[in-house]
């Protein structure tokens, strides 16, 4: 018998894949269908957005955190106002974080969605994602009527948001929040009422609770495993504790956990949203502190102080106090933060961003070792990858 | 008409041909028809419009698809090796035009719509959709890239496996019939349709035919998330063409399958009803069959919107831990039947 060397079968998945959600290049090392080894390639999106914050002033760094994770734009600006406003020591009136709140609920329902149907669409069921991209584009449109644009919002700005709601929007978001949820169970009794979905999600990808807290897991991901661990309650931040809601956990820490969990937090995220719409407080929406926050554009008319406010505020910027701060907000995928040094300039000096799908897409090598070449989109799939985060 | 001509090899020869361009051109128009069909279908269960700019309600779509792909260059990847590269796709779609050369349509005027009425009907559908899956293997193959390798192997497993418990359940019915004659199993469903008693066969049947197609949710060879488009990754133009029209051409001919096997072919329904049974034998019989097939076929397409795909060891599992048990336990059953009550078809 001659000597045959057995060898491994290398796979490059990616990045030009219709299942790696966006950039994605994994290299996978194939033993017939079996998964030996996945390594992540990552860094074809890397647009040195840290690197750019620190040649913008403040407010011109806020458009860069909607481009990081561009399925829930606005939850990014949250973090970044967060740090900016902890540093200045500003006051977000309390309208203002009820939008904020509202908002950041709307995106984590957008984010949900996409993440749950492509999941759905990866494992092979191509309706639902089209179901879910109907109401996708309902939220879309809320966040054109709030802010003037669908993805990059450029509205959760240091010391409140960029302008008041109009009335009526608050009504059509209350009537949506009506009316979705039968459209969640529709999506629900399609996928997990199907033994096909079931039999290819469960007891995939697990991860133990402790092996969550050693890869450096949050969000959902962290959850599924059976931690309960989440910013909005451990951390509120905004007047999250005002808000009454439930923290979903999983049992199993497996794709079929991830994707449950992910449903059941659309539903704590419309109980939120609900509450922010009928406790909706009158007043500023935004600092009025005219250091910050620049005047009104009918006040600049009228005063010679507001107009040099306008003046200044957008051509230097404003001074942030010397110091640094973290600040983390519960993003859709995870703890989105930013870490923030200023040396006291217009510019920071350093923002660093933590992108929650960094670590999960690093445990992509842990997760799928041994299981089989389909399990992959699956795991992919559960983990909400979005690749302008991971790669900045 | 001198009728000595018709017997020379010239007048054979000739018809021949048109026997034969009497059935392809017709199924060659109806795949056209059947993709759009399945994409209104697709997109009605999707909350989408669906083709709808090219021609009247968009029925032009698949006649402009199959243009520009005509249009397209053909690329051949420099490791491929040509030759098996290109018969591949010639020998799917071949395959699939095959097959209709035995299927009966019906009776018209006292005359069978059968292209070649052969004795041994079901068999030669059996080897015929055996044999396609030497199409994707090949391809697969010749293709030297590695999504079409993998796509190739898994169509190969899953194909081979579907097709033995598919030939189990056809053995079930020939028990019923006593003939191999495709136009003898329709008439032997006379009395009742074989899908009533063999319900459990039909429905093993119709999935395994599902898989026998590379149909969701057996769609791994070409599986999206996975493989790309398997097999396919590697073929444009007119090859990437004719797989696809070999693939509906192949859909439509399982959907015919069915039909014939266990729906009484071009048989109307509701014969034994009083006035309604009458009224239903008013419509010619051709007219049934297709109207069942597309029925299949809506079936088809109704699966493919609405479930996700399995994965390669669960379809393993299921036809030949599950599949292929029931069915061999169902010849016995029926065989045993038969025998017992003394039901077995004089014809044998």
């Amino acid at each position: 018998m001659s000597d045959v060397e057995l060898k491994n079968y290398n796979l490059n998945f990616g990045p030009q894949h219709p299942a790696a959600h966006g950039v994605l290049r994994l290299i996978t090392e194939l033993d017939g269908e079996i998964v030996e080894r996945v390594d992540p390639h990552i860094g074809l999106l890397h647009r040195g957005t840290e690197k750019l914050i620190e040649y913008k002033t403040y407010l011109q760094a806020v458009p860069y955190f909607d481009r990081l994770d561009y399925v829930a734009p606005m939850n990014q600006e949250h973090a970044f106002a967060l740090a900016v406003e902890k540093l200045l020591e500003c006051e977000v009136p309390e309208r203002g974080q009820y939008i904020r709140i509202l908002y950041s609920e709307l995106g984590r329902i957008a984010n949900h969605l996409l993440n749950l149907t492509t999941h759905a669409l990866d494992v092979g069921a191509m309706t639902p994602i089209l179901w879910g991209f109907e109401e996708r584009e309902k939220l879309m449109v809320f966040y054109e009527r709030a802010c003037g644009a669908r993805l990059h919002s450029a509205y959760f700005r240091p010391g409140g948001v960029h302008q008041d709601l109009p009335p009526e929007l608050l009504d059509d978001i209350g009537e949506w929040c009506e009316t979705f949820p039968v459209i969640l169970a529709d999506m629900e009794t399609m996928l997990l009422g199907n033994r096909i979905f079931k039999q290819r999600n469960a007891d995939i990808g697990i991860v133990s609770a402790e092996e969550a807290f050693d890869l450096g897991f949050s969000g959902p991901p962290l959850r599924a495993s059976g931690i309960a661990w989440d910013l909005r309650k451990a951390q509120p931040y905004d007047g999250y504790e005002k808000m009454d809601f439930d923290i979903p956990v999983g049992k199993h820490g497996d794709c079929y956990d991830r994707f449950l969990l992910r449903i059941e937090e659309i539903r704590q995220s419309l109980r939120i949203m609900r509450q922010c719409l009928n406790e909706m407080p009158t007043g500023p929406v935004a600092s009025l502190d005219r250091k910050i926050v620049p005047p009104k554009r009918a006040e600049m008319k009228r005063s010679m102080e507001a107009l040099i406010h306008h003046f200044k505020l957008y051509t230097e910027g404003y001074k942030v106090p010397e110091g640094e701060v973290y600040a983390a907000v519960e993003a859709p995928k995870g703890e989105f933060g930013v870490y923030l040094v200023s040396d006291g300039s217009n510019k920071p000096y350093r923002c660093k961003i933590r992108a929650p799908g960094f670590p999960h897409l690093a445990s992509m090598n842990f997760m799928a070792k041994g299981h089989m070449l389909a399990d992959l989109p699956a795991i992919i799939g559960s983990l909400d990858i979005v690749f302008g985060e991971i790669d900045r | 008409m001198d009728s000595a001509f018709w017997d020379t090899y010239l007048g054979i020869t000739i018809v021949l041909i048109a026997e034969s361009l009497l059935v392809i051109l017709p199924v060659l128009l109806a795949v056209a028809y059947v993709i759009y069909f399945d994409r209104k279908i697709w997109a009605a269960m999707q909350l989408r419009r669906g083709p709808n700019v090219v021609g009247p309600w968009g029925l032009l779509q698949s006649f402009a698809d199959g243009l520009k792909l005509v249009f397209k260059e053909t690329v051949v990847p420099a490791g491929a090796s040509k030759g098996v590269f290109f018969i591949a796709p010639i020998i799917m779609f071949a395959l699939a035009m095959m097959g209709w050369a035995v299927i009966p349509f019906g009776e018209m005027a006292g005359f069978q719509l059968v292209a070649s009425d052969i004795n041994v009907g079901i068999l030669y559908l059996f080897a015929v959709s055996s044999l396609g899956v030497y199409g994707i293997i090949m391809s697969g193959w010749a293709s030297n890239s590695r999504y079409p390798f993998l796509g190739g192997l898994r169509s190969a497993a899953q194909m081979v496996s579907y097709e033995v418990s598919i030939g189990f359940v056809l053995i079930t019915v020939l028990l019923c019939v006593g003939s191999l004659n495709l136009t003898d199993v329709v008439e032997a469903q006379r009395t009742v349709w074989f899908a009533l008693p063999l319900f459990p066969m039909f429905v093993i049947f119709f999935i395994s035919a599902l898989a026998e197609t590379n149909r969701p949710p057996f769609d791994l060879p070409e599986a999206e998330a996975e493989l790309v488009a398997g097999y396919q990754v590697e073929y444009s133009s007119m090859t990437f063409a004719m797989f696809w029209l070999g693939e509906y051409a192949n859909i439509l001919l399982m959907c015919a399958m069915t039909t014939l096997l266990f729906f009484g072919g071009w048989l109307p329904p509701f014969q034994f009803v009083p006035v309604v049974g009458d009224i239903m034998a008013m419509v010619p019989g051709p007219i049934w069959f297709i109207a069942k097939i597309l029925f299949f076929f809506f079936i088809f397409a109704w699966v493919k919107a609405s479930v996700p795909r399995y994965r390669y060891d669960q379809l393993m599992r299921l036809g030949w831990k599950v599949f292929l048990p029931l069915s061999l336990a169902a010849v016995i059953v029926v065989a045993g039947v038969l025998v017992g009550f003394d039901l077995l078809p004089d014809k044998a």
